[in-house]
């Protein structure tokens, strides 16, 4: 029952501040065990949607099931399955690494081991530190680290690596990617595409209240799954073509640089990155209203 | 576990850090015995200098550690995002508030006891006179100044405001409030204006504790000044609060 039912489910979500439209019918479903990203720019909706999720928010209008449960009614009986890292988020700045992790645990009915927890955020060597002389992207460690440790079902990531060096954002994509192994449902929100593409089963791209796209990255986008081949002709000028089958083409470059006895210089063969189709999506989009 | 000990869990967190903030010990705890220590040698061998010194300090020792600490660390606490991260945790919110406020009322309680020390051994006045009206009215005046620090920290708009905004209130407060000396001194309309807040009156009746020995049956006014201050802050601590900085 529990892997036919989605693990969060959003239907035509709206959510406005006064005049201002911040969600405008933002639709889609995770499935359990599944890591799913919303991608936007800044201002598309993103946090306003994961913290109307988490039931820091109440909604204007749609659906919203979270474990089964509605944020906004079930909280008290949410907050124990779930973890989550707010975008901004701070803590007493005079506790201890392990201190705080230890005191997050006593608040869950099922915790996980506080020194495992602390490993695999990367900050043991830091456990006896006080908070407020944490870096950055230490201090974020541990707001993952208290995310985890509740060992929920479900976790939220806003923005979980905004602010990392290029290391510690390989280090907190391989634990996401272990959350995923041990069958953690995971949202998360970026702006990093790369980041979207390197952790994401799915992805919804949000910009200006409303999806946009929505699927696997690789297949994303209105181009699909057309190509982009671009070679050096005989005379010397690049060309460039997209196909949605290359075959053909290819063959027919291909023998004939052949027959010339010349060699296909500058050919590449590439399907559009999910760079590419969110920068063709936001350029098309209307440009109103953000704020 | 169940919210009693989970409040419970939340009050030694508090403590312990409380105790690590050496900024937060020392404006709640070091700053009025400096002020009882101050003035208790400037009128050292008066007693009815010190008569007047004693429950004063002790009136604003409550003071400071419960409204002038509570606004403080509930700006930080929702500025810094601790409230949200909290309110995001399966910690109810009743039981991370008892453990803050119980925190407070701790430091209010052991600083009485300091003052009460402080006047037996420090100053000669002996113990005080009456320990029920002592007992009455650190726990009503704890319970006034503590909503009310929560309620004030609503209108602190942030964090790096919050010294000006409580030091604007409590220093004009300490001193027309009869602290450091008689408030039949004091000019009739600031008189009129310290007669309707309710500093003056738990200095009445830590100053009945203390010295007079009067019993709670000649305080009811007093009583019923902070009574209404404490309905107000409660009302107002409950109706203003937000667990983030903004947003909806």
């Amino acid at each position: 029952m529990t892997s036919a039912t989605p693990a969060i489910l959003v239907r035509d979500l709206h959510k406005r501040y006064g005049d201002h439209e911040a969600v405008r019918g933002i639709s889609f479903e995770v499935a359990a065990g599944e890591v799913f990203g919303l991608l936007g720019p800044n201002g598309a909706g993103k946090t306003t949607t994961v913290e109307i999720l988490e039931g820091f928010r109440e909604r204007s209008g749609g659906i919203v099931s979270v474990l089964g449960l509605d944020p906004q009614a079930g909280a008290r009986d949410l907050r124990p399955r779930i973890g989550i890292v707010l975008q901004s988020c701070g803590i007493y700045r005079h506790i201890k690494v392990h201190e705080a992790v230890e005191y997050w645990a006593g608040l869950y009915p099922h915790p996980r081991d506080v020194d495992e927890v602390v490993e695999i955020v990367g900050l043991t060597e830091k456990r006896d530190a006080l908070a407020r002389t944490l870096s950055g992207g230490q201090a974020r460690r541990l707001d993952l680290a208290l995310a985890l440790v509740g060992d929920p079902e479900l976790i939220f990531l806003d923005e979980p690596t905004t602010g990392f060096d290029p290391a510690a954002r390989r280090a907190a994509w391989s634990t996401v990617r272990r959350l995923q192994e041990l069958g953690k449902t995971v949202l998360l929100t970026t702006h990093y595409l790369d980041e979207a593409q390197a952790l994401c089963d799915r992805v919804a791209i949000v910009m200006d209240g409303r999806v946009l796209a929505e699927g696997p990255p690789a297949t994303l986008g209105p181009a699909g799954t057309r190509y982009r081949v671009s070679w050096r002709d005989e005379a010397g000028t690049l060309q460039e073509r997209e196909e949605r089958d290359p075959t053909a083409l290819l063959h027919q470059l291909t023998s004939a640089a052949l027959a010339r006895g010349e060699a296909l210089t500058d050919l590449s063969v590439s399907r559009p990155s999910l760079e590419d189709v969110y920068l063709e999506l936001t350029a098309e989009a209307p440009q109103e209203q953000r704020s | 576990m169940s919210e009693a000990t989970l409040a419970w869990r939340h009050f030694r967190l508090e403590r312990r850090m409380f105790w690590r903030n050496p900024t937060a010990a020392f404006f709640s705890f070091v700053l009025p015995l400096l002020f009882l220590g101050l003035f208790g040698a400037i009128a050292a061998g008066d007693p009815e200098q010190l008569e007047i010194i004693v429950p004063g300090i002790a009136g604003l020792s409550v003071m400071a550690t419960t409204f002038n600490a509570l606004a403080h660390q509930m700006t930080f606490l929702r500025d810094a995002g601790v409230l949200k991260r909290m309110h995001g945790s399966p910690l109810p919110g009743g039981a991370y508030l008892a453990g803050v406020l119980g925190s407070a009322a701790t430091n209010a309680a052991v600083q009485i006891v300091l003052v009460v020390l402080a006047g037996r051994f420090a100053f000669d006045l002996g113990w005080p006179a009456n320990w029920l009206v002592l007992v009455v009215f650190l726990v009503l005046g704890v319970a006034c100044f503590a909503s009310l620090g929560v309620a004030f920290s609503y209108v602190i708009p942030n964090f790096d405001a919050a010294p000006a905004y409580t030091n604007i209130v409590f220093l004009p407060v300490i001193f027309i409030s009869g602290v450091f000396y008689d408030v039949d001194n004091v000019p009739a309309f600031l008189r009129d204006i310290a007669d309707a807040l309710p500093l003056v009156h738990v200095i009445d009746g830590f100053s009945a504790a203390f010295v007079t020995g009067a019993g709670l049956d000649s305080l009811l006014s007093d009583l019923a000044v902070v009574g209404l201050w404490t309905a107000f802050g409660v009302w107002y601590a409950i109706r203003g609060f937000r667990w983030d900085v903004g947003g909806g």
